[in-house]
C-alpha cells in the first residue's frame, strides 16, 4: 500500500510527537547504553515527579480554555514558605498554612480570570512577576534552610520509600489517579470540557463558567501545593527561585501530551505521559553529554513542534495557506 | 434609454453545495438606467447569486455577461474593476480611519517612494462626496458618523470606480425615512448616468416606490421577472412564497391549557420596549419580524442572558426573578439558541455528552457522571426525535445540520421544560429535515409543551404557530390569530407599515 503525501502529513501531523518521541529514545539507546537501565527509568520518573504534580493541575486550566504560567512561581513561593513554617509554627501547622496560602493565590488567579473575565494570559504572566515578588518580600530574598535537617520528619515527602517505591512518585500516581476521576467521572469533569469546549454554548447550557474556571485554577494551585511540599521536602532548604521557568516546562508537557492550548480537548492521563516524554529527552540529552543548559532550548524546540501539530491535526494537513 | 444593451446579464445560473441546489438555472439582466429587484425569502437564493456575482463562489453551470462580454468573476476586486459593485448590508467600514481613507482603501492614490498622496485623496474624495450631495468632508472619523452616512460613505466606494451596475443588499433595513429619501435620491442620480441598479429588498413599499422590474427567486429557482408597473404585491407574494399557505399550516385541534408564560411591559434597554404576551400551555407562538427587531433579545431576557431594564415575566402566574440561565433551567424555561454551533453545542464533544450537559449534576451514581443513566437519556431522544448517528460516541460536529439541531432540541427536551424556546430552529438545515423539525413543534405543542417559535422565514411561522406576534424596531406591532393572518398583513406589520406614528 502506498501512502500518498496527503496521508503521510495527515499521519505526521496526528501522531508526529509520539514518533518523534520513539525516534529520540532510540537514539538515546544506541548512543547510551544506560537510558534503557531501570535504574536511569526509575530516576527520570522520580525526577518527573515534581513537574508532573504541577502539569496535573495546569491539565485542568488549560481544558478549560485558558493557561497558567504562573505555577513556577507560584511553587517557589510554596517551598518558601513552608520552610520558613517549618521551623516557626512546627511541620504540622506550616504544611496546612502553606496550602491555605497557595489556594489563596489561587482564588485570587481564578477570581480574575473566571469572574472578572480577563485574559488569562496576562493575568497568570502578571501573577508570574508579583509572587515572585512576594516570595521575595517574604524571605527577605535569603534563601530558606531548616535549622535541623536531620531531626524532622518533614523530609517524609520528598527523600522516604514505601514498599521500595519513592514517595514522590507514588503521590504523583496517586494525584493522577484521584484527578483522572475528576476529569473524567464527575459532574465537574464534563463541564470543564464543555466550558473549554465551547464557553458560550456552556452558559446557553446553564453551566456556570466563572465558577468552574475559578475550580480550574484552585485546583492548579492545589497541585502547586503539592509540588512545593515535595520540593521543600527533598531538599530541606532553598532558593527563591527555585521554580523559575517550571512554567513553561509544565506547559510543554500539558502540550506534549496532546491537550489544546484552545481547550476542551486533553486528559490527566495524556499528560502524563507528556511529563515522561519531556522528562526523558531531558534525560537522554545529558546521557549523550550534551550540557544541562541545552534542555531549555529544547524544550522551547519541543514546544514550537507540539503547537504546530497541534494546529495541523485540526486542519489534517501540516501547512495549509489560511489559518 | 438609448442602448438597451443589458449592463449585467445572468444566464442559467447553476451553484450546488454538497446535498443543496443553491441557485437552479438563474436567468436575469439588468438594463443601463435601470432599477432591478431582485426578490425572493431567506434561503431563496439571493446572498448565493449575490457570492456567484462577486466571485466567492464559482456557479457550477451558466454564464455572466458584463455587458456583451461573457466573463469570470474571480474576486469582488475584479468584478469591481468590470464596473460591478456591491453595497453591502453590514458595513465594512474602518471605523478608525477618515473618510477619504475608506473610500480608497486598498488603492490609495501614491506619490513616489510609496508615499500616500493625501492632496490627491481628499481631492478625489470631495468630488465623490459632491455627487453623493452629503453633508460632511473627506477628512471625518467615519466612526463620527451616522450609520446613513457610513452608508454613504459605502456608496462612495462604489463610485471610486465609474460603475456599470451597482448592488444594493437591503440598503434601507437600518435607515430611517428621511434618511431613505436621501439614498433614493443617489439611486436616481446613478440611475442617470445610466447605471444598472440590483435592488434586494423585502420591502414591499419601496420595491413599488423605485424599481423598475422585479426577478423573483424561491428555492434556488428563478421564478420570472415582472414589469414593476404591471404587478401587484399579491401577485409578486405569490410568485416569492409559490405554494398556497393554508396547506401547509396546521390547525389548532387541541384545546388551549393554562397560562405557561407571560410578559408585561417588557422592556431592554433600547433593544425591545414594552413587550407583552401570553403563551398557553398546548400552544405555539409565532415571533416574526426582521432581523433586528429584537426577537432573540426577548428569549434571551427570558432566558437570563440578559436583564430586563422594566417589565414582569410570570410564570405559571407567578412573577419570577431569572437572572441567569441556571435560573431559567431550574425555572423549567429551556432554549434552543439562534446559532446552533456557537450556542448550542460543544462541537468537539461527543451526541451523549451535549445531550445531557444542562442535567450532568442530576445524572449521578455517587460522585460519579452514571453511563447508564446519560445513555437511557440519548437511546430515547434518538428514538424519539429520529436523530441518525453511528451512536453516542460520535463528535457532535461531524452530524449533518439537521442531526445537531435534533440534538440541540434533544438537550432541552430532556430537561422536561415548562416554556420551550426555539430561535430559529431550521437555519441552515436542508428541506427534509426542516419539516421534520415543524412537525416535531407540532407534536410538542399537541403534548401540552408551551412552545416560543422565533423565525425569520414567512412560511415556518405561519406553518407552526397558532399565534402569531409581529415585531418591528423592538416593538410589537400586532398579535394574529391564524385565522386573520395572512402574508401581506404580517409583511406590513413586521415592516412598521401599520404602525403610522413611528
Amino acid at each position: 500500500m502506498q501512502m500518498t503525501r496527503q496521508e503521510v502529513g495527515k499521519l505526521l501531523a496526528k501522531q508526529g510527537i509520539l514518533i518523534a518521541f520513539v525516534v529520540f529514545m532510540i537514539g538515546f539507546a544506541l548512543a547510551n547504553q544506560r537510558f534503557i537501565g531501570i535504574d536511569n527509568v526509575a530516576g527520570v520518573i522520580r525526577s518527573s515527579a515534581i513537574l508532573g504534580v504541577m502539569a496535573l493541575g495546569v491539565t485542568f486550566v488549560v481544558i478549560g480554555g485558558n493557561l497558567d504560567l504562573s505555577v513556577g512561581s507560584m511553587m517557589s513561593f510554596s517551598t518558601i514558605v513552608v520552610l520558613d513554617l517549618h521551623d516557626k509554627i512546627g511541620p504540622a501547622l506550616a504544611i496546612p498554612a502553606m496550602f491555605a496560602l497557595t489556594l489563596c493565590l489561587g482564588a485570587f488567579i481564578g477570581f480574575l480570570v473566571g469572574y472578572l473575565k480577563l485574559n488569562s494570559l496576562i493575568v497568570t504572566l502578571g501573577m508570574l512577576s508579583a509572587i515572585h515578588g512576594l516570595t521575595l518580600t517574604w524571605s527577605g530574598g535569603k534563601n530558606m534552610d531548616i535549622a535541623d535537617k536531620a531531626g524532622t520528619w518533614f523530609s517524609f515527602f520528598g527523600q522516604d520509600r514505601i514498599m521500595g517505591i519513592p514517595v514522590p512518585i507514588l503521590i504523583f500516581a496517586l494525584l493522577a489517579a484521584g484527578l483522572t476521576l475528576l476529569l473524567s467521572k464527575t459532574p465537574f469533569g464534563r463541564k470543564v470540557y464543555a466550558v473549554g469546549g465551547n464557553g458560550q454554548a456552556a452558559t446557553f447550557s446553564g453551566i456556570p463558567r466563572a465558577r468552574v474556571v475559578f475550580y480550574t485554577y484552585l485546583i492548579s494551585a492545589f497541585c502547586v501545593a503539592v509540588a512545593g511540599l515535595l520540593q521543600a521536602s527533598r531538599s530541606l532548604g532553598s532558593q527563591n527561585t527555585v521554580g523559575q521557568g517550571m512554567e513553561l516546562e509544565v506547559l510543554a508537557a500539558v502540550i506534549l501530551g496532546g491537550a489544546s492550548l484552545l481547550g476542551g480537548s486533553g486528559t490527566v492521563f495524556k499528560t502524563v505521559i507528556g511529563v515522561l516524554i519531556l522528562g526523558f529527552i531531558q534525560n537522554g540529552l545529558l546521557l549523550v553529554g550534551l550540557d544541562f543548559y541545552v534542555q531549555y532550548i529544547v524544550t522551547w524546540a519541543i514546544i514550537i513542534l507540539a503547537v504546530w501539530l497541534d494546529v495541523a491535526a485540526k486542519r489534517g494537513r501540516l501547512w495549509s495557506p489560511i489559518a | 434609454m438609448t442602448d438597451q444593451t443589458p449592463v449585467l446579464r445572468l444566464e442559467g445560473i447553476v451553484k450546488t453545495f454538497p446535498g443543496v441546489r443553491a441557485l437552479d438555472g438563474v436567468s436575469f439582466d439588468v438594463r443601463p438606467g435601470e432599477v432591478h429587484a431582485l426578490m425572493g425569502e431567506n434561503g431563496a437564493g439571493k446572498s448565493t447569486l449575490m457570492k456567484v456575482l462577486g466571485g466567492i463562489h464559482a456557479p457550477n453551470e451558466g454564464q455572466i455577461f458584463i455587458g456583451e462580454e461573457p466573463v469570470i468573476v474571480t474576486s469582488p476586486k475584479q468584478a469591481k474593476a468590470k464596473g460591478v459593485v456591491f453595497i453591502h448590508q453590514e458595513l465594512s467600514l474602518a471605523d478608525e480611519l477618515t473618510v477619504a481613507e475608506n473610500i480608497f482603501l486598498g488603492e490609495l492614490p501614491l506619490k513616489s517612494f510609496g508615499r500616500v498622496d493625501w492632496g490627491k485623496l481628499y481631492d478625489d474624495t470631495n468630488a465623490i462626496l459632491k455627487t453623493l450631495n452629503v453633508g460632511f468632508d473627506a477628512k471625518t472619523r467615519v466612526g463620527d458618523l451616522s450609520i446613513a452616512n457610513q452608508q454613504m460613505v459605502e456608496i462612495g466606494r462604489a463610485l471610486t470606480v465609474s460603475p456599470r451596475a451597482v448592488i444594493f443588499d437591503e440598503p434601507t433595513a437600518s435607515l430611517t425615512d428621511a434618511e431613505k429619501v436621501v439614498l433614493f435620491e443617489v439611486i436616481a442620480g446613478l440611475q442617470a448616468k445610466g447605471v444598472g441598479i440590483i435592488y434586494i429588498s423585502h420591502r414591499m413599499e419601496e420595491i413599488f416606490k423605485i424599481t423598475d422590474r422585479i426577478s423573483v427567486l424561491r428555492d434556488g429557482q428563478y421564478r420570472g421577472t415582472v414589469n414593476t408597473a404591471d404587478t401587484n404585491e399579491d401577485e409578486v407574494t405569490k410568485l416569492m412564497i409559490g405554494r398556497s399557505l393554508d396547506l401547509s399550516r396546521s390547525p389548532v385541534t387541541h384545546e388551549l391549557g393554562e397560562v405557561a408564560l407571560e410578559a408585561q411591559g417588557l422592556s431592554c434597554g433600547d433593544l425591545f420596549e414594552d413587550v407583552s404576551f401570553k403563551l398557553h400551555k398546548g400552544e405555539v407562538l409565532g415571533f416574526y419580524g426582521l432581523v433586528g427587531a429584537g426577537r432573540t433579545e426577548i428569549a434571551e431576557t427570558i432566558f437570563g442572558l440578559r436583564t430586563p431594564s422594566a417589565g414582569k415575566i410570570l410564570l405559571n402566574g407567578q412573577e419570577v426573578r431569572i437572572s441567569s440561565p441556571i435560573d431559567a433551567v431550574r425555572q423549567g424555561i429551556s432554549l434552543v439558541p439562534e446559532d446552533r454551533k456557537d450556542q448550542g453545542l460543544v462541537l468537539g464533544m461527543n451526541c451523549r455528552d451535549n445531550m445531557t450537559l444542562p442535567q450532568v449534576d442530576d445524572l449521578t451514581a455517587g460522585p460519579f457522571v452514571s453511563d447508564g443513566a446519560e445513555i437511557a437519556i440519548f437511546d430515547q431522544y434518538r428514538d424519539k426525535l429520529d436523530i441518525r448517528t453511528p451512536g453516542w460516541r460520535q463528535t457532535v460536529g461531524n452530524l449533518s445540520g439537521g442531526n445537531q439541531q435534533k440534538i440541540v432540541i434533544g438537550k432541552w427536551l430532556s430537561m422536561r421544560p415548562d416554556v420551550l424556546i426555539v430561535d430559529e430552529p431550521t437555519r441552515g438545515i436542508d428541506v427534509g429535515s426542516k419539516s421534520e423539525i415543524h412537525n416535531l413543534i407540532r407534536e410538542l405543542a399537541a403534548q401540552g409543551y408551551a412552545v416560543i417559535v422565533i423565525s425569520s422565514e414567512m412560511p415556518e411561522v405561519l406553518r407552526v404557530s397558532d399565534r402569531i406576534v409581529a415585531m418591528f424596531n423592538g416593538h410589537v406591532m400586532r398579535e394574529f390569530t391564524s385565522e386573520e393572518v395572512t402574508e401581506d398583513n404580517l409583511i406590513q406589520a413586521i415592516s412598521g407599515l401599520s404602525d403610522a406614528a413611528a
